[in-house]
């Protein structure tokens, strides 16, 4: 009798329990974060993860949540893999309230895998300076977004900050630039607008790809030896990047000649190598460094409270910061979507409306604690990616950290343009997809 | 007591040679099947097709593939993610060049174009033997994907070099493309695999299937008895790489839907399916399909279950995974060394003197 009772007891609890919880509970926001901590590419993946977690780890300790709707912030682990991504986004998208808000997958074979995908399920893809160029043009592509610039922003930026380093454009003529790409969709992005440029400006264009997962590179670089370019350009991630500064300073390749780009230039990516590199470059979009109120915030509500996603340490490197900027466009996508619904009970297709109208000034940039962190973005229903400007970071192996030694290096735009046309045109051909009008 | 064929009696020859002779495993056959047509599309999540069901048949579909060579001719073959991109890359240059092409030859001809390919890699068999023709065929893994990755043509000069499937429909309703019901792409992977599988049950049994078992049990005794070495090993390559092909073409056509040749065909996917054959069981269709269950299901269960059961961080239970998996294959490989195919055939053995074993 007592057991039966009890039994009862139990049963009505288990019952009663949740429903108790959810009316008691405000609306749930759910952010999957798709991450990698294990596998070739973790070096480059978790401080990115650790980032991104941590902003919204803060804002929940902090506020709350986002204006009053808490956060439910869900971690899968994707290994790089394609086949994992789609579990795990299949895993995710219809979790909570909200069901997945936005996908930031930081890998270019998730991404092609779940553009069409997220259309259909109308959860925008919030791919932040990789994925696929052409979606930057958002008449073809309105659930993506890849600001603040892409990969031909980044190459053409590259281009011409060496264009400034050998006096002037027309000096670039009969250089050479050897380019050292990961052997895949995401090393192959830049080529074309490379062979565009070099078109326009009469250098010579090398390519040298580097097979996945990029272990192997002796040979690629006694090519470089061999053929001795001007300048060096690689589009590398993962361990590829550290073997490549590696090898670069063991031929006695200058490093101020060589130039990564925005994934290419992480504290990781160049302490193997030591002194040898000492003065290696890399496109960036935004400052490195720990020194920001933003960052002392979370050190001080998130790691002092024995929360934080990774080391103490390693907040401020260059892949932390920029898990952090993500997160903070991000949300502040999320409270745009809900200024525009005039409700904080959101879903993916608010999010979407939400980084369409995002702006975010060097003024809101201040408020947020990142003053003169990176510079101002703007998005319309046509550009999904703005403004594209480039910086270049030099590594000081004395010293020990990054300094931005070049800001405000503007793309190309007049040969990006047509290029983003002709391959989001050939995309909506291939898709039977009626480019939307943005007037 | 209840799996026995006491009282069965076949009164004829084709009685006789049936695939499954004693009923009640016609029984259980036929209900799962009946299962698996008919009830399951109707419970069918994105979820659970995409990150199960599709993966668990196209996989099923290459170890069957995989098994025909290596455990029915005992011809070893590191190639398998070369071939299923062969017929992933057909499937995209016949789907984008004759958009009217229906989805069923598409896959059957990518299938056929990679038994082509499978046959030219499969000329060095015939001089080399074990581990040398491992290697031989390893260089075809890495030449094959070093070509997709090279030459533009294959993917119609894309910037990135990605493939993607276009939208198709077969009998008015959609079967590729991001807009394509679950039930739809896991019933037509289901219908290929079931009819293949069946296909493949009775090529072995017959005389061909013999051929291949003769020279993978000696090559030159069965040479002695008149089995032409270079027609069978040549078929069983074809034959291997036409399940391959279509086991790659599905794979890119209606699972993933964009790939990319070095990270979706990479020589992990070769291992990977190596592993499937020899943890199922060589020279076993059932333990195709169960060696892919194995290293297909394990891990998204574990993962489940450490991650959503036990509350683990996503990143610990991944290490947890890998270690558990290693563990479970070695585990698996000293209780049984000849798969779980044959753990399967020993409780069939022992179910049917239940429960009064002599």
């Amino acid at each position: 009798m007592k057991l039966k009772h009890l039994t009862a007891g139990l049963a009505a609890l288990a019952i009663a329990s949740p429903i108790a919880v959810t009316t008691a509970q405000a609306y749930e926001l759910t952010i999957p974060s798709l991450v990698y901590r294990t596998g070739p590419y973790a070096p480059g993946g978790i401080p990115f993860a650790n980032g991104y977690a941590d902003y919204f780890k803060l804002l929940q300790e902090r506020d709350g949540g986002i204006n009053g709707a808490s956060i439910n912030f869900i971690e899968c682990e994707t290994a790089y893999n394609t086949q994992q991504g789609v579990e795990c986004y299949e895993n995710t998208k219809g979790q909570g309230e909200s069901k997945a808000l936005v996908y930031q997958p930081l890998s270019t074979g998730i991404t092609y895998q779940i553009i069409p995908k997220a259309a259909v399920d109308e959860i925008p893809i919030f791919t932040m300076g990789y994925g696929r160029t052409s979606a930057a043009n958002g008449k073809v592509f309105p659930w993506i977004f890849n600001f603040p610039g892409t990969y031909w922003d980044a190459a053409s930026g590259m281009v011409n900050y060496a264009a400034a380093i050998e006096g002037s454009a027309a000096d670039l003529k009969d250089k050479t630039i050897a380019l050292v790409y990961h052997n895949s969709a995401y090393g192959k992005e830049p080529i074309r607008t490379l062979e565009e440029l070099s078109k326009k400006h009469g250098f010579k264009l090398e390519l040298l790809p580097v097979d996945h997962p990029g272990q192997e590179q002796k040979a690629t670089w006694l090519q470089i030896r061999r053929m001795n370019p001007d300048w060096v350009f690689m589009w590398g991630w993962g361990v590829m990047n550290q073997v490549a500064v590696k090898e670069a300073s063991s031929v006695r390749y200058p490093m101020d000649r060589f130039i990564g780009n925005w994934w290419a230039g992480s504290e990781h990516d160049v302490l193997p190598a030591g002194e040898g590199a000492n003065g290696y470059l890399s496109a960036t979009f935004h400052a490195p460094g720990a020194e920001f109120p933003l960052h002392q915030e979370i050190l001080e509500k998130v790691y002092d409270a024995g929360k934080g996603a990774g080391d103490r340490e390693r907040v401020g490197e260059v892949l932390y910061n920029r898990g952090l900027i993500a997160a903070v466009w991000t949300v502040e996508a999320i409270r745009k979507g809900m200024e525009i619904k005039g409700s904080n009970e959101i879903v993916g297709k608010d999010v979407r409306e939400g980084l369409e109208a995002l702006d975010v000034t060097e003024e809101r940039l201040a408020e947020l604690g990142l003053p003169n962190f990176t510079y101002p973005v703007k998005m319309s229903c046509a550009v999904h990616s703005d403004p594209g400007t480039v910086l270049i970071q030099q590594w000081d192996a004395a010293g020990g950290d990054w300094k931005v030694i070049a800001s405000g290096i503007e793309p190309d735009r007049d040969i990006i343009a047509p290029l983003i046309e002709a391959d989001s045109a050939a995309y909506a051909a291939e898709n039977n997809i009626t480019p939307r009008d943005c007037n | 007591m209840l799996y026995r064929e006491a009282g069965q009696f076949k009164t004829t020859y084709q009685a006789d040679q049936g695939i499954f002779p004693i009923a009640q495993d016609r029984y259980v056959v036929w209900a799962f099947l009946a299962v698996a047509f008919l009830v399951v599309p109707f419970f069918v999540n994105d979820y659970w097709t995409n990150a199960v069901l599709l993966p668990l048949l196209i996989y099923g579909m290459a170890a069957l593939g995989l098994n025909i060579l290596v455990g029915y001719c005992g011809q070893i073959s590191l190639g398998t993610g070369g071939f299923m991109a062969v017929g992933a890359y057909a499937s995209y240059k016949l789907m984008t060049s004759f958009p009217e092409m229906s989805m069923i030859v598409v896959v059957l001809l990518s299938g056929g174009m990679t038994a082509a390919v499978g046959v030219m890699f499969g000329l060095p068999s015939l001089r080399i033997k074990g581990f040398y023709l491992a290697v031989a065929t390893l260089a075809a893994q890495f030449f094959l994907v070093w070509l997709f990755n090279k030459f533009g043509w294959f993917y119609n000069y894309s910037a990135t070099g990605q493939i993607s499937a276009p939208e198709r429909e077969l009998f008015g309703v959609v079967l590729t493309g991001a807009s394509a019901q679950t039930w739809v792409k896991y019933l037509f992977c289901l219908t290929f695999l079931t009819v293949f599988a069946l296909i493949a049950k009775n090529l072995v049994r017959g005389r061909l299937g013999r051929n291949w078992m003769a020279i993978r049990d000696m090559d030159i005794a069965a040479e002695l008895i008149g089995v032409r070495p270079l027609m069978t090993k040549l078929s069983a390559f074809a034959v291997s790489s036409f399940y391959i092909g279509m086991a790659g073409s599905l794979l890119f056509t209606i699972y993933l839907g964009a790939v990319e040749v070095g990270e979706v065909f990479g020589i992990n996917v070769s291992f990977l399916v190596l592993f499937m054959v020899i943890i199922g069981g060589l020279g076993s269709i059932v333990g195709s399909f169960m060696g892919a269950a194995f290293l297909v299901l394990l891990p998204i269960f574990l993962k489940n279950f450490m991650v959503d059961g036990l509350g683990l961080m996503p990143v610990m239970a991944k290490h947890v995974e890998i270690l558990l998996m290693g563990l479970l294959i070695i585990f698996f490989l000293i209780v049984e060394p000849h798969g779980l195919a044959r753990l399967w055939q020993i409780a069939k053995e022992k179910l049917r003197m239940w429960p009064f074993p002599y």
